[in-house]
């Protein structure tokens, strides 16, 4: 039990993370690689916040928002100087490394649950299930803290998927998706397309930032390493969701990014749990993201991450 | 109303492949007037229109719309004051996004974009009227992505979209040359429509003799970066498709162009 709750909880911070993803490779189609840095770019500001006694609340803004600025930083870069997408993001990812050592002082730093957010999630179990120390749901046991860490998730990602929606009905978020689509049309409307890329991926990094804040503070440590392979992982959970919601509209790819963000992280958990080598995760996940990008050619239209033909 | 003073633009200058496109064109058109405009292929009409519209900048000269001198403006600042309608009927619409949503990107063409609900109960009425007044039974399918629709469909939307928030000048980039003859026809019939109804100042640059002879109310034809003849007035009202061909001839034997080159000129233009 105590398992499946982990794997659900992960699944909702990484559902953060495939926002992110899917706002820059899905919506305004950018091959954004600066993830893996952004990603602990927000763990590492999170985590030094925190430890300088700042709130974690706000520690955890700032970390959304080191994230945001690095991905605005790849989209300039691409914009201003016209280097390729994929390059600009490999540049930014490859100088976060450093930056993230700096922020951290060390490659790894241990949080104390007391001062994270995590302890919101354990003055709500006081509160909801007072002195109790194990739950019994559906004849499952379970630590109310862990229940409550969930709750606190879906909570989270259910706000920041709700705002998101509002955000692409707005005329900002249509010109946004308008990018992705057909950038020549949108630019003839009048829309400054380079701008609004940075604005994209400001706000893609932004989230991923934040997930990595939160994920920092939920298994208690931030590390250099730990956003490597985020972006695959990301990646996965959007082809994932796109095949479950079947459809190009931005709610159901919203909702798909959750699902499968958290159905990935599930099926990890049981293959970790049948004796899946962890060593192996990566070369699994990556081998998952190459059979979903090609096994659909094969049957039906092809996912949209590897066919861009917008012509259709 | 649009003034093109003395443009010049050459691409890739200094280079085997250097393109003096446009040499020292200048244009001048009245608030309303319909102008189409003619010429061979590489004769540098869709470079005029190119460079009003701010798809690049020009190496020398000057272009003012509306009394304001936008030669230097980037192309999306130039969206406030044009509507454009492209060639390929792909590229005037957003296709994964719905037909309301695209009406709803044109209706704030050139103006800010902010935070505000793009589709309200209130302004897709408006939309669907003005789509509804297109005739071609679009209003009930309004919450369909755009690139389910015929190429026509497309093109006739794209034009919607260009005149839905009323432009200082309209650019037709022979609009119709991707589409079969019935769509092209509709798109036409659409075209005269918006430009009298909202007495629109238009630059249309046409494949077709017929279309050049029988719209608007001048017509230009482009030869070798430059403006070759100009026919507005009584002439035009006047000018049939064979008086154009003759003067396609005309400027054929000028330029003594060999035969093959001719004959490419008949098949595509007869």
């Amino acid at each position: 039990m105590t398992l499946l709750i982990g794997a659900l909880t992960v699944g909702l911070i990484l559902a953060l993370l495939a926002f992110g993803i899917l706002i820059s490779f899905r919506v305004v189609a950018f091959e954004d690689v600066t993830v893996d840095g952004s990603f602990t770019l927000g763990g590492a500001t999170a985590a030094m916040l925190i430890t300088a006694g700042i709130h974690p609340l706000i520690a955890t803004l700032c970390g959304a928002l080191t994230g945001a600025t690095a991905g605005a930083v790849t989209a300039t870069l691409h914009a201003r100087f016209h280097i390729d997408r994929l390059l600009s993001g490999i540049l930014v990812m490859t100088a976060l490394y450093s930056v993230n050592l700096r922020v951290m002082g060390k490659s790894n730093i241990p949080l104390v649950p007391e001062k994270t957010l995590m302890n919101t999630a354990n003055r709500l179990a006081s509160t909801l299930f007072g002195g109790r120390t194990v739950l019994h749901l559906a004849g499952w046991e379970a630590s109310p803290r862990d229940v409550c860490g969930l709750l606190l998730m879906c909570v989270v990602a259910l706000a920041f998927g709700l705002l998101l929606l509002a955000f692409f009905r707005t005329n900002l978020g249509l010109a946004m998706q308008a990018i992705g689509d057909n950038s020549r049309m949108i630019r003839a409307l009048g829309v400054n397309v380079e701008l609004m890329m940075i604005a994209a991926l400001f706000l893609s990094n932004g989230l991923i930032g934040l997930s990595g804040a939160l994920m920092a503070q939920y298994q208690g440590f931030a590390d250099v390493q730990m956003g490597i392979g985020m972006l695959v992982w990301g990646v996965a959970s959007v082809i994932l969701g796109e095949s479950l919601s079947g459809t190009t509209k931005i709610g159901y790819l919203l909702t798909g990014a959750v699902m499968g963000s958290v159905l990935f992280r599930l099926l990890v958990a049981i293959a970790l749990r049948l004796g899946l080598n962890p060593n192996d995760l990566k070369l699994i996940t990556a081998a998952f993201v190459f059979a979903a990008l090609v096994l659909p050619r094969f049957v039906s239209g092809g996912s949209r991450l590897v066919r861009r033909d917008r012509h259709a | 109303m649009l003034e093109v003073t003395d443009v010049k633009k050459t691409f890739h200058p200094g280079t085997p492949n250097e393109v003096r496109a446009l040499q020292g064109v200048s244009l001048s058109l009245e608030r309303g007037s319909f102008v189409c405009v003619i010429g061979t292929n590489g004769s540098g009409k869709s470079t005029l229109l190119n460079a009003v519209a701010g798809t690049f900048l020009v190496d020398s000269g000057r272009i003012q719309l509306d009394g304001t001198d936008i030669t230097r403006w980037p192309e999306h600042r130039r969206a406030k004051l044009i509507g454009r309608v492209f060639q390929d009927p792909f590229s005037g619409t957003a296709p994964s996004m719905t037909i309301a949503e695209n009406l709803a990107l044109a209706a704030r063409r050139g103006q800010s974009r902010g935070l505000t609900r793009a589709l309200t109960p209130n302004n897709r009425g408006t939309l669907r009227d003005r789509v509804a007044a297109m005739g071609l039974n679009l209003e009930d399918r309004l919450n369909n992505p755009i690139g389910t629709l015929s190429g026509g469909q497309r093109q006739s939307l794209t034009l919607l979209m260009a005149g839905l928030k009323k432009p200082s000048l309209l650019l037709l980039d022979e609009h119709t040359a991707a589409l079969d003859p019935k769509s092209a026809d509709q798109v036409i019939r659409l075209t005269q429509e918006f430009i009298s109804r909202d007495q629109l100042t238009t630059l249309m640059v046409t494949h077709s003799m017929q279309q050049a002879a029988f719209l608007g109310d001048r017509v230009i034809m482009m030869d070798r970066g430059r403006i070759a003849f100009d026919i507005a007035g009584q002439a035009k009202r006047r000018l049939r498709p064979e008086d154009l061909l003759s003067r396609f001839e005309e400027l054929r034997r000028a330029n003594q162009l060999d035969e093959s080159a001719a004959e490419m000129l008949r098949t595509q233009y007869v």
